[in-house]
């Protein structure tokens, strides 16, 4: 529930950050790297322009990218993994080697991989981080749908006539669906992770948009004169993803009882 | 057993190949010209049209596969085009080491006080030891290592270096080229404390994931173990408690501890990228890192399949310990 609360808070500071704050994130409004004062809360970055009105902004890129690039990594992994589970065989053969293929280089590497390939900007953010995100999401849907296939629902289904592809996507997967909500709540926390990891290396957004990756980027440059840039944009990346985190154990020990016995 | 593992190695094989054109037509792909990279402003379209030809980039994309994947079975990756002249495979052989030494120590931190704190958590579950572990670890995997990087960066670096994996001023003799393996080879006690030193803040920046993860699989394996029969029987002996958790409890909780260990080793090589960079370590992140800057696809394509190798072999590696420890596995 701390969690849920953070994240609200989080992104309702991103949503109305034009109201709360009278700053634009673009114009340079004062001296570069000033510390925090009245005028300017968290104070001003390498080019003057207002810290925290840059997060809040940054929050609406952040949290976009990383909500973004689940919902693609879901739209693509949970079909794979459907397909693949419920009819098996050559299917199943060639998407479980693709992902095997996906699986042999780390997460992050294979991230820079695609984005160096694709230029800056935040569509491939979206599209980097969300290809990598397709396997775990296939796999876990594969395995669950292969032990639902065979239960009873199923095969009622199907004797009644219904078309596989319609028994699979009608009755199997929505059965499946648990574990993926836990998964994909999760998923956004990584999610945001790997693309500030990416905004950081400078392989992010176009430059002088506000995200928090890069702007971390921009304070790591400042670090050893003013170190409140690269201190409050990590904050805010540990924040949302921490609170993510909380949420997303929280909906998993909800919808599994056994979790929580274990826990 | 040995069938299971050769069948497991040729299953790689092919995977590698795949995996090798994945990343060779990634590091080709859109993005800046090599020519471009190489030239800068001066080429003139003649000299462009001469270096597209030498470096053989006029050539369909799968012939130039077809050339570039030879070379590797030869095991020769290549030239750098940017760095003219310098062996792709020399230079990876010279970082490699640094990558494996900073992983190693992340790894070592991460069992010392990951394992103890899951057991410790699991033995008092929901005490104040537990609450304090599982909220340690639940940051621990919420917090961007470069931003802990940096942190530790500010905080510490009145004391300890911040950047590199030795003091260029100090000269040792290359033997194994893990940097501190070369100092103690060499006798030089005061190389060996720089060294350590150097290695202090990127090893604890790295061991953050896995220590998290560490002590949260250790904390669920031994709650489930803790809570067997076997367990009772032997408490219901008289055995002292300590006796319970660590000669009965703890052996049989170890199996998917050690999985995870050798999962993570594997995702570390790899992964280190951006603590690498945080620390200006001289591995292979920086250089794959640097190579995507320099738009070099020669040394990206051999940083790359080296890692996804070495990855390839850490799962590996696990599953066959897996079917040591578990004989289902070998006939499933």
């Amino acid at each position: 529930m701390a969690g849920l609360a953070i994240l609200v808070l989080i992104a309702a500071l991103s949503i109305g950050i034009g109201l709360i704050s009278r700053h634009d994130p673009a114009r340079i409004a004062s001296a570069a790297m000033q510390g925090p004062s009245g005028e300017h809360w968290l104070g001003t970055d390498d080019l003057g322009r207002d810290v925290f009105a840059r997060l809040g902004y940054g929050g609406r890129v952040s949290l976009g990218v990383g909500l973004a690039a689940v919902a693609l990594s879901l739209l693509v992994g949970v079909p794979l993994g459907a397909l693949a589970g419920y009819f098996g065989g050559w299917a199943d053969m060639i998407i479980s080697r693709l992902i095997e293929v996906m699986l042999a280089l780390p997460t992050i590497l294979l991230a820079i991989l695609i984005a160096a390939s694709m230029g800056k900007g935040a569509d491939t953010l979206v599209f980097a981080v969300g290809i990598v995100g397709i396997p775990q999401f296939a796999r876990q849907v594969r395995g669950s749908v292969l032990t639902l296939r065979e239960q009873d629902f199923v095969q009622a289904s199907r004797a009644l006539g219904a078309s596989p592809l319609r028994t699979l996507f009608h009755e199997v997967v929505p059965n499946a669906l648990g574990p993926i909500i836990v998964l994909a709540t999760l998923g956004v926390g990584s999610a945001i992770l790997t693309a500030a990891g990416l905004s950081f290396l400078g392989l992010g957004v176009e430059t002088g948009t506000p995200e928090w990756g890069a702007m971390l980027y921009e304070g790591r440059r400042g670090l050893q004169s003013s170190a409140h840039l690269a201190v409050f944009s990590g904050l805010a990346i540990t924040l949302a993803v921490l609170a993510i985190n909380l949420f997303g154990d929280g909906l998993r020990d909800a919808l599994d009882p056994k979790a929580e016995k274990k826990a | 057993m040995t069938s299971y593992i050769i069948r497991r190695l040729l299953a790689s094989i092919p995977l590698l190949f795949v995996v090798s054109f994945l990343v060779f037509f990634l590091s080709r792909a859109g993005g800046r010209d090599p020519v471009d990279a190489i030239l800068g402003e001066k080429g003139t379209p003649e000299t462009r049209a001469r270096v597209t030809r030498e470096l053989g980039l006029d050539k369909p994309l799968i012939v130039q596969y077809g050339i570039y994947i030879g070379r590797v079975l030869r095991g020769d990756l290549g030239t750098s085009y940017i760095r003219a002249g310098e062996s792709v495979s020399a230079e990876i052989g010279r970082r490699l080491p640094a990558t494996i030494e900073l992983t190693c120590a992340a790894m070592l931190i991460a069992i010392l006080v990951g394992v103890p704190a899951g057991i410790l958590s699991a033995v008092r579950p929901r005490s104040w030891i537990d609450y304090l572990g599982m909220s340690v670890s639940l940051a621990g995997v919420s917090i961007p290592v470069f931003w802990l990087g940096l942190l530790l960066v500010l905080a510490f670096k009145q004391w300890l270096p911040v950047s590199g994996n030795i003091d260029p001023a100090i000269d040792i003799v290359r033997r194994t080229g893990f940097t501190i393996l070369d100092c103690a080879l060499a006798g030089d006690g005061r190389a060996f404390v720089d060294a350590l030193r150097h290695l202090v803040l990127p090893a604890v920046t790295l061991s953050t994931i896995p220590l998290a993860m560490t002590a949260r699989i250790t904390r669920s394996s031994m709650l489930e173990v803790l809570g067997s029969d076997y367990v009772r029987t032997a408490r219901a002996k008289g055995l002292r408690s300590t006796t319970v958790v660590t000669r009965h409890a703890f052996r049989n909780a170890l199996v998917p501890v050690v999985t995870l260990i050798g999962l993570e080793f594997g995702y570390l090589l790899g992964g280190a990228v951006l603590t690498e960079t945080v620390f200006d370590w001289p591995g292979l992140g920086t250089y794959t890192v640097h190579a995507v800057f320099q738009t070099d696809p020669v040394s990206i394509c051999g940083a790359s399949l080296v890692i996804a190798t070495t990855f390839i072999l850490a799962n590996l590696a696990v599953d066959i310990l897996y079917a040591f420890i578990d004989p289902r596995v070998r006939y499933g």
